[in-house]
Order: C-alpha cells, then sequence, then structure tokens
C-alpha cells in the first residue's frame, strides 16, 4: 500500500493536468457554442446532435481512435508545416476528453437559456436592454443553475473517463487501475477508485460551492471557491509548463501494454538502456495493443516488445500458419522494415502465446490434452477470452482448422478470465502461455496439435529514429536478446502476479540480482535452476 | 406627442390590431379600453417597438419610432407589463434602477430615485428596497413594475393594467397618487384596461377597442353622452348600472 501511496503525487498531478484542462477547454468551447446556438434553431440541432453522438461513442474507444487520427493527422501536418504531433500520451487523451465534455455543457447552456421565462426575456427589451445586455444581465443569470448543473455533471464525467487516458500513453489515476487489475494488485485499484472519486467529489463541490455563491451572493463563498479552484488551475498550470521544459531533454520512450509481462519488460529495457548507455527513459504503461504499434509506426514510441504471432496476424492480416513454422519471425522481421521502417531488434527467448487452457482436474476427467481432443465436448462448453480474442484471426484460424463451435462465447477482461475458469464459471479460456496464473490456479494448456496458432516469439521493436539517432540503446538492448526463457519469464510474471512485488524492482532484480528486494521463497517457478545469465 | 398612423397587426390569419389610427397629445392620457383579446396589449406593445408592426407607422414628436435604435426609444418610454415581469434575480431596488443604470446615471441620483419612487408606490424603502421579488404579494410587485416603469424620468409612459392585481382600497388609493403624479410630472400616457371606473377616472381621453379596431374615441363625457354604437353605450352603461344594483342590494337588507 504504501508503495503504492508514493505514486499517488504523480499520477494526481497527472490526472489534474487532464481533467482540468480538458474541462476549461471544454468550457470555454462549449458554454458559448451554446449560448451562440441559443437563438438559432437549426444551429441548435445541428450542435446538439454532433455531440450526441460524440457522447455515444463509448469513452475509451474515443480516446484510442485518437490515437490513429492524430497519427494520421500528424502526418500531414509534419508535411505541409514540418509541426509533429504526438500521437499517443497527453495530446490525444486531452482531446478525447474535451470531446466528451462537450454535451453536458452545451445542452445545459441551451435549455437554461431557452428555458427564461420569455415573459421576462420581454421585460429585458422593454426596460431597454440591448442583446448582449440582456444575455448579460437576463438571460445568463436565470440560465445560470442550469448551466452550472452542466458543468459539475462534465465535471464528474471528465474526472471519471480521465482514467482511460491510461491506454493512450498518458499517466493518470487509471494507471492505478490498469495496471492493478493485471498484477492481482487489488490496493492498487482501490486507490486509483478512491482518489478519483474523491478528486471528483472536491471539484464537483467547488464548482457547487460557487454557483451557491453566486446565486446567494455570499462573497466570502465566491472568494474561497475562486481560491481554491485557482490554486489547483495555477498547480496544474505550473506542472504542464515544468513538464513542457522538461521535454526539451531527449527521453527514450519504452512502451507497456496492459498486462504483467510488458510491465516488467518495459522497465527491463529502460533500466537496460540507462544504466548502459546513460540517456534517460520514459516508460509509458498500459497501451492499448494497436496504440503502441501505431506509437511506435509515428515514432511516438522508441521501443517495445510485441509478439511474432501478433504481428503476423493482426498487422500483416495473415491467417495461415506457414509449414514451417520459424519463417514467421523472419518475415515479421522483414514486413516491418519494409512496410513502417521498424526495427526488429530480436527475440527476447521466449513464446508467448496464445493457448486454450482448462482446470487441470477438468481436463485430467476427460482426458484432454489437445485442442483436437477438445473438439468433441466444445458443444457443450463456455469459452472465455479476452476483449480482442474473439475478433482476432487466430481465432478464425483455430475454428477452421479444428471445427471448433462452442456453445457459448464470453469476452471479459484477462484479469477475470482466469478467475472465471478457475471458480468453474467457464470451462475454456484464452490464456497466454507465460502467464504465472496457468501455474497457480493449476490449469493446463492444450496442445495446439495441429499448429493453427503461430508462434510468439517476444520480440523487441524500435522506431527508426531510435536506430539512428540512439544506436548504442539499441546496442544495449541487443544484450537482452535471447536471455529471457518461458520459465524466467513466468517465475517473474509470478513475482508480480502473486508475491506483490513491484514489476520495476522484480525488472532490476533481474538485471542486477546484488541489489534485488529480497524475492520470496515461495515464488512458483523460483526451485528452477534458471537464474537469469550474467549479461555482459 | 404620439401619432398612431393606420396601424396594423397581424399574427398569422388573426388581425390583432385593424388600421388603428390615433393622437395622443402631450400630458393626456389615453385610455385604451376594450374586452380581453380586442387587442389592447398589442397596439401598446407596437408603441415602443416591443412587436413590429404589419402596416402603419407611430410617430413620436412627430418622428416616426423607427428613427432611433429600439433599445434607445424604450428606455425613454416607461413600460409597465400586464405579467409585471420583476426580474426575479434582482432586488426591489435593482429592478427598480434598471433603466437609469443602462442611460449611465450615476450611483447616487440612481439611489436617490429609487427612494423616493418607492415611496411614490407605498412601498416604504427601509423595507422593501432590498427585497426579493418572491418576497412580495401580487399587489407589492405590480407596485415596483409602476416605479420601474416611472424610473428613468421618462416623459411617455406605457401602461398595460398596472393595477390590476391590487384590492380595491389600495387601487384607489394608487389610482388617486398616479393622478397626482401624473398632473405633477406632465406624463403623456397610454394606459390600458377593461375596468370602466378606472377608465372614467383617469382619462383625458377613451379610445374604445374591439376586435382589433378602433370603436371610438373621445373624452369620457362625450363618451357617455354620444356612445358610437351599441356595444359602447353597453360599455358606458355598466358602472351606473353596477352602481344600481348596489344601492337596490343595500337598501333592501336592513
Ligand atoms: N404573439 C402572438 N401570436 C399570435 N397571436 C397573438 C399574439 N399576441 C396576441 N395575439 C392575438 O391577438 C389578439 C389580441 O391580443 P392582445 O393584444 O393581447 O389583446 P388584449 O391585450 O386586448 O387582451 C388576440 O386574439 C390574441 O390571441
Ligand atoms: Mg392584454
Amino acid at each position: 500500500m504504501s508503495e503504492q501511496l508514493t505514486l499517488l503525487p504523480g499520477y494526481l498531478t497527472a490526472h489534474l493536468q487532464l481533467a482540468l484542462v480538458a474541462l476549461l477547454i471544454g468550457a470555454g468551447f462549449s458554454i458559448p457554442m451554446g449560448i451562440w446556438v441559443a437563438g438559432r434553431p437549426r444551429a441548435q440541432r445541428g450542435a446538439l446532435a454532433l455531440a450526441s453522438v460524440i457522447q455515444t461513442i463509448p469513452s475509451l474507444a474515443l480516446l484510442a481512435m485518437m490515437v490513429p487520427t492524430l497519427a494520421a493527422v500528424g502526418a500531414v501536418t509534419a508535411r505541409l508545416f514540418g509541426l509533429e504531433l504526438t500521437s499517443i500520451g497527453y495530446l490525444p487523451a486531452i482531446i478525447g476528453l474535451t470531446l466528451y465534455s462537450i454535451l453536458p455543457m452545451l445542452r445545459n447552456t441551451v435549455t437554461g437559456i431557452a428555458g427564461v421565462d420569455p415573459a421576462l426575456v420581454e421585460a429585458a427589451r422593454g426596460v431597454g436592454m440591448t442583446p448582449r445586455q440582456r444575455l448579460r444581465l437576463v438571460q445568463l443569470p436565470l440560465a445560470l443553475p442550469v448551466i452550472v448543473a452542466g458543468i459539475r455533471t462534465a465535471t464528474v464525467w471528465v474526472v471519471g473517463i480521465a482514467t482511460l487516458s491510461t491506454p493512450v500513453g498518458a499517466a493518470s489515476l487509471g494507471n492505478y487501475i490498469f495496471s492493478g487489475l493485471q498484477t492481482r494488485n487489488f490496493a492498487a485499484v482501490m486507490v486509483g477508485c478512491v482518489a478519483a472519486a474523491t478528486l471528483a467529489l472536491i471539484l464537483d463541490g467547488l464548482v457547487h460551492m460557487l454557483e451557491i455563491g453566486a446565486q446567494e451572493r455570499r462573497r466570502s463563498l465566491i472568494a474561497t471557491a475562486l481560491t481554491l479552484l485557482g490554486g489547483l488551475y495555477a498547480y496544474t498550470g505550473v506542472t504542464l509548463a515544468a513538464d513542457w521544459l522538461d521535454r526539451g531533454q531527449p527521453r527514450v520512450a519504452i512502451g507497456a501494454k496492459t498486462f504483467t509481462e510488458q510491465y516488467i519488460l518495459s522497465e527491463l529495457m529502460a533500466f537496460q538502456i540507462e544504466r548502459t548507455t546513460g540517456l534517460a527513459t520514459e516508460v509509458v504503461q498500459s497501451l492499448g495493443s494497436t496504440v503502441a504499434f501505431d506509437a511506435l509506426r509515428a515514432g511516438a514510441l522508441d521501443v517495445y516488445v510485441d509478439y511474432s504471432g501478433t504481428i503476423w496476424a493482426t498487422i500483416m492480416e495473415r491467417d495461415r500458419v506457414p509449414e514451417d513454422p520459424s519463417a514467421v519471425l523472419t518475415e515479421v522481421g522483414e514486413y516491418l522494415a519494409r512496410e513502417h521502417g521498424i526495427t526488429m531488434v530480436g527475440a527476447l527467448g521466449f513464446e508467448n502465446a496464445y493457448a486454450l487452457a482448462m482446470r487441470n482436474d477438468h481436463a485430467e476427467r476427460l482426458h484432454l490434452n489437445s485442442i483436437s481432443a477438445l473438439v468433441p465436448h466444445a458443444g457443450s462448453f463456455i469459452i472465455a477470452g479476452d476483449y480482442e480474442f474473439f475478433g482476432r484471426p487466430e481465432w478464425r484460424g483455430l475454428q477452421e482448422t479444428y471445427g471448433l463451435d462452442f456453445a457459448e462465447q464470453r469476452s471479459m477482461d484477462s484479469s477475470l478470465m482466469y478467475q472465471a475458469v478457475a471458480g468453474h464459471q467457464v470451462d475454456v479460456i484464452s490464456a497466454f502461455s507465460t502467464d504465472g496464473r496457468i501455474a497457480a490456479l493449476e490449469l493446463r494448456v492444450l496442445e495446439d496439435d495441429r499448429g493453427a496458432i503461430p508462434p510468439y516469439d517476444a520480440i523487441i521493436l524500435a522506431s527508426g529514429r531510435l536506430v539512428e539517432e540512439a544506436p548504442q540503446a539499441v546496442q544495449a538492448l541487443k544484450a537482452l536478446l535471447g536471455t529471457i526463457d518461458a520459465a524466467t519469464m513466468r517465475r517473474l510474471n509470478g513475482t508480480v502476479d502473486q508475491d506483490g512485488k513491484s514489476p520495476r524492482a522484480v525488472a532490476r532484480g533481474f538485471l542486477e540480482p546484488s541489489t534485488a528486494p529480497h524475492t520470496s521463497r515461495s515464488a512458483p517457478a523460483d526451485t528452477s535452476g534458471s537464474a537469469p545469465p550474467p549479461l555482459p | 406627442m404620439i401619432e398612431l398612423v393606420q396601424l396594423t397587426k397581424q399574427f398569422g390569419e388573426t388581425t390583432a390590431v385593424d388600421q388603428l389610427s390615433l393622437t395622443v397629445a402631450r400630458g393626456e392620457l389615453l385610455v385604451l379600453l376594450g374586452g380581453s383579446g380586442c387587442g389592447k396589449t398589442t397596439t401598446l406593445k407596437m408603441i415602443n417597438r416591443l412587436i413590429e408592426p404589419s402596416a402603419g407607422e407611430i410617430l413620436i414628436d412627430g418622428r416616426s419610432a423607427t428613427a432611433i435604435p429600439a433599445y434607445e426609444l424604450r428606455r425613454r418610454i416607461g413600460y409597465c407589463f400586464q405579467q409585471v415581469g420583476l426580474f426575479p434575480h434582482m432586488t426591489v431596488g435593482e429592478n427598480i434602477a434598471i433603466t437609469p443604470a443602462l442611460l449611465g446615471w450615476d450611483r447616487d441620483r440612481v439611489a436617490a430615485r429609487v427612494e423616493t419612487l418607492l415611496e411614490l408606490v407605498e412601498l416604504p424603502p427601509a423595507t422593501f428596497r432590498d427585497r426579493w421579488p418572491r418576497e412580495l404579494s401580487g399587489g407589492q410587485q405590480q407596485r415596483v413594475g409602476v416605479a420601474r416603469a416611472l424610473a428613468a424620468e421618462p416623459e411617455l409612459l406605457l401602461l398595460d393594467e398596472p393595477f390590476g392585481a391590487l384590492d380595491p382600497l389600495t387601487r384607489d388609493r394608487l389610482q388617486q397618487s398616479f393622478r397626482t403624479i401624473r398632473a405633477q410630472l406632465g406624463l403623456t400616457a397610454v394606459f390600458v384596461t377593461h375596468d370602466m371606473v378606472e377608465a372614467l377616472i383617469l382619462a383625458d381621453q377613451i379610445a374604445v377597442m374591439h376586435d382589433g379596431r378602433l370603436v371610438q374615441l373621445g373624452t369620457p363625457s362625450e363618451l357617455m353622452q354620444h356612445p358610437a354604437d351599441d356595444y359602447v353605450r353597453e360599455l358606458m352603461a355598466t358602472p351606473l348600472r353596477q352602481a344600481e344594483t348596489v344601492e337596490a342590494l343595500t337598501r333592501e337588507s336592513p
């Protein structure tokens, strides 16, 4: 818990930087816009329809969509004006959050103004007010409670949804939630949720205080609320400026997708680069799967670990596995260099494949070892997969190769999937072969006896920029190739997932065993003699 | 001072005001009299351009009302609304002070004016200036409405049934004090009512309207003695008939 709390100031600041700025821009746009369209029925209908459409896009998707959109726009602006946009991190998050904040504030401004008694609007004309004075002295003050209600709704939404900035590479309180769920660190999840909820309540309370102060004309209340809000904004502004200045010095940006192994490997690569080259690094956690690839291609990320089969299936869109599976790795490397200017540094030495797994006792009872043997039972089984699985070519490949047809398919968060199968909720899951939970929860991986699933060698991918500008970093990474076998990876994952060590501590311990924090003896694969080989 | 020339207003199919022509001399009070829906409010609102006429013209001191921006025109004309229309987010004092403030009067002058007007409409300033409109009775609100219309010392006053919501005694008192104020300030006014007695007490001239048209224009006694048609005759007869009824009733009861 205390380790989690030391991360709080950083995540909280990042969260404020997202929420407060998005709300400010959102309000600065929506409220004037609402005022402008209030007297224009056509514009009003158009604006509200557009805002509603934005609102119906699920927030996670809206944020994730900003990444490829920005990459595409950035490619154009770079060519035209030499302006490069970073497609992951703060920018896509702030755009997505701002878009999300529009509807409540726009709608409430419009309805607030429309709801003012027409007799009072006429009275305002009658006493000699100009349209502008009428708006300022009568319509806006009378619409204020409704407009403020919109601001408060937007505040609560944006603070909540800002937690979803994590997968597009912007740190937020969501880092607690995403990494906590994946690494089974529920203290982290709690800290993230409680902090986000508290922040939402505080900001909502401050806006409410301002409203009451304005309505009851209590200057002291207005002053207090303004001071507190102003203070938060000033703090946010100062930290943003500091971050901006800090951007001047180059850093190697290292990505991690949303699972334990990725957190460990990103820390591992960061530490390796730092200790051998002295270059500064930055780890961008919990990226969505395609977000990481898009960011690397666009140069917003320098390094991350992907899997040959994933590139093969999702990026190259190949659904047949070649006769010789080792050809996949070579082809992937050539393809990435040719099509995307990405360098495949090499394979780390283990595979993390999609695999079908079930409870050991269940498989034992039915004498199941392979997927072929599973086929006759599939009609009465429920299978659970992560969000991606049922949309991926590997799943189609499995279905076609084996003629698999399950009674029911369920998509769920991968962190819950393992619990679901262990708890008899489902029969089969799409597991990852290196996951520590396979051993911990006594699951069995079914053999892909007809070779439907491509190999998933973990490979380090580097951007063209890194290869060009910091070849020493790529050199440092090469030293990691072939040093992590499947057993080692499972052990490291287990140290995080079961023993509650932080990915960073585990990564450092792996590279410099002498400085390693004392690792628990109960780590599942610790007995295997596969201690990490010393690195050059 | 005011001249309405062939003034017409159509709302879609209905003709609310139909080719209305009349003149109000400076310092005179004209009562617009007629049943509900006959076009009185519409006529009044056209004078300060809250409603733009479909046809016809309004001349104020010989100049077209459209010669200056509508908001400037309205600052020079006091208007008292039928539904009062006090701003709920402003205190009584602030409501009265609006037009003077819009005209850029200095603070002290505005404050003094608010004080005078509250006394005039019999609402002690100390008690009422800082109250919210919602804390007043209907009649008190109407009096604030009258004060607001008078605030910027207009030469022309338009009043739409301003004493409608008052109890008989207060109404009587305010009618009397309104006569006095008007005489003192030499105000020109157009006063809408459907109350015959009120019309007779206040009017220099009465314009009787029916279905958007002007039926007759004249002094109260002219109307009494030479009603133009049966409608006017009927209308003029009501106060006397009511008085007779009252007398008869009081005679019967011991
Ligand atoms: N904004 C409007 N739209 C349509 N019809 C209206 C409007 N205002 C008034 N009218 C119609 O015009 C006629 C005159 O209304 P009004 O001047 O308010 O009458 P009065 O004040 O004499 O009771 C009525 O038939 C009324 O329904
Ligand atoms: Mg009326």
